[in-house]
């Protein structure tokens, strides 16, 4: 399957650290704000949880076509 | 670094109003990983720096989960039995916060501040027809928050007479007996048991009716998980809100120096809401634990395995990360306080709080220049027994 792409908009986010917990594999907090471990993954549910959750709708997850999978708007 | 001593009685007494018990900061110097022993349940561990705080609340090592039904360390005699999803750890906790942090995002909480601002000056019109002095907490700190929390979950803002009492007694840890405290539980159970029914018979597209909706038709969560989550929703939505707004202006109105400040320059409210967020302890006793699933180090301490840890209150008051801690200062760079928590249970009201705690103390000084505290400051009355603090009245003239 093809790779997705994790952004985090740094700008945005406030760092609940919510992200970071719950996916620790694919988020991490750098001077308290979030960012992604990698900018590639294996797709995995964990990540769409973390942008669903986000307060901030900071982080973006696109499929291998570039086309948003979540946060939903 | 050994614990040979004997361990400390916690909480360290009875809430004085908004004092920090002096114990945390000693602590924090001498015995940063203490050893304290609660009324019920036995033994625990006490952190007090604030990186010890953040990875209690954000590892995953320390659970939420095991919690529920044992008899841990504890304040109160009641055994902590009902699920919500403060006692769920992941992967089970984001499937019930994702359905409902859409309607809690910063951008969706925004566009509710000009309904915020339309029911601050209505309470306000109120509170003039009925003249000076009057009482805060009645006027507005229970009644805003009430209201918005009721139009955002669909619960009719005229049952707000009981759910109130209810939510008073389920928040209490000695002001009522445990009796007592199950049965405010059981009722508010109840009441959002009867209102997912009417759900069931015309749908709404309120917060309530979209979890009705995730469990009849996504079968997304149990219909225990369901109600529980309407209660905890309707009770933190108001009490946290209100009781911090009251604790807010009467820091407020007993500083005068800081009040002239934000007088001055009404741009930096919101800057004031986040120091008041750091500066004010709101827990009023201990709370719930949460336990190590594994062995972890703290600041040079093993927590075994099956142990409980407390947080404590002493998170924002760490001069390490925030420079002469116990002075409020609205120009603190990166506050990154811990009020609403960190990690995977962040409060899902934060940019609500936000929001709400902004406008009404705003609205407050911009249209009452000479508000004071109609009775010395000594004698304004603080609620005891309870989860959290707030004054029980707040009696002002303008
Ligand atoms: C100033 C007001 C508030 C404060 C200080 C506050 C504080 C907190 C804190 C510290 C936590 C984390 C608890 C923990 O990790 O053990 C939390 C969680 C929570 N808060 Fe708030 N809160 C406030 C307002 C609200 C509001 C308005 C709502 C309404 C929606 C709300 C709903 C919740 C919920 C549902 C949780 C549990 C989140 C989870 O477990 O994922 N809170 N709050
Ligand atoms: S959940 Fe959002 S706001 Fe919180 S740390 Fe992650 S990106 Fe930042």
């Amino acid at each position: 399957m093809a790779k997705w792409q994790v952004q985090v908009d740094r700008e945005a986010c406030i760092g609940t650290g919510m992200c970071a917990s719950s996916a620790a594999a694919y988020f991490r907090l750098e001077n308290g704000r979030a960012t992604a471990a990698q900018d590639f993954i294996e797709p995995d549910d964990l990540v769409v949880d973390a942008a669903e959750s986000c307060p901030m709708e900071a982080i973006l997850v696109r499929d291998g076509d570039g086309a948003v999978i979540a946060p939903e708007v | 670094m050994t614990t040979s001593q004997e361990p400390r009685n916690y909480p360290f007494g009875e809430a004085d109003r908004l004092e920090l018990d002096p114990t945390y900061e000693e602590l924090r110097r001498t015995e940063p990983v203490a050893r304290v022993r609660l009324p019920y349940g036995g033994d625990a561990w006490l952190v007090t720096k604030y990186d010890d705080v953040k990875t209690v609340l954000s590892d995953l090592r320390f659970s939420r989960a095991a919690v529920l039904g044992q008899d841990v360390p504890r304040a109160m005699p009641m055994i902590q039995d009902r699920q919500s999803i403060l006692s769920m750890d992941p992967p089970e906790h984001g499937r019930l916060r994702k359905l409902v942090a859409k309607g809690f995002t910063m951008r969706r909480v925004e566009q509710l501040r000009d309904r915020a601002q339309e029911i601050v000056d209505g309470l306000l019109d109120e509170m003039e027809k009925e003249g000076s002095p009057a009482d805060l907490v009645e006027a507005l700190n229970m009644p805003l928050p009430i209201t918005i929390i009721c139009e955002m979950l669909g619960v009719p803002y005229d049952d707000r007479a009981e759910f109130r009492n209810w939510s008073d007694r389920a928040l209490a840890i000695t002001a009522f007996t445990p009796e007592e405290i199950t049965a405010g539980f059981e009722n508010l159970q109840g009441y959002i048991a009867e209102l997912v029914a009417e759900r069931r018979q015309s749908p709404t597209d309120d917060v309530l009716g979209t979890l009705v909706t995730a469990r009849d038709e996504g079968d997304r969560l149990t219909e225990e998980e369901l109600v529980n989550f309407g209660v905890t929703l309707l009770v933190a939505g108001h009490e946290t809100t209100a009781n911090q707004l009251g604790n807010f202006l009467y820091t407020l109105l007993s500083n005068p120096d800081r009040l002239a400040e934000l007088r001055a320059d009404p741009d930096l409210v919101p800057a004031a809401v986040e120091e008041l967020l750091r500066i004010t302890p709101l827990g009023g006793s201990a709370g719930f634990p949460r336990i190590a699933t594994e062995d972890v180090e703290l600041s040079g301490v093993t927590i075994p395995a099956g142990d409980a840890v407390f947080i404590g209150q002493a998170g924002n008051r760490d001069p390490a990360v925030f420079p002469d801690p116990n002075r409020i200062d609205f120009h603190r760079e990166n506050n990154a306080h811990v009020a609403f928590g960190h990690g995977v249970h962040h409060c899902v009201g934060a940019p609500l709080a936000r929001m709400e705690l902004q406008v009404a103390i705003g609205t407050l000084l911009s249209r009452y220049p000479a508000l004071e505290l109609a009775v010395p400051v000594d004698e304004v009355p603080f609620k005891k027994g309870r989860l959290v603090r707030g004054p029980r009245e707040l009696l002002v003239r303008w």
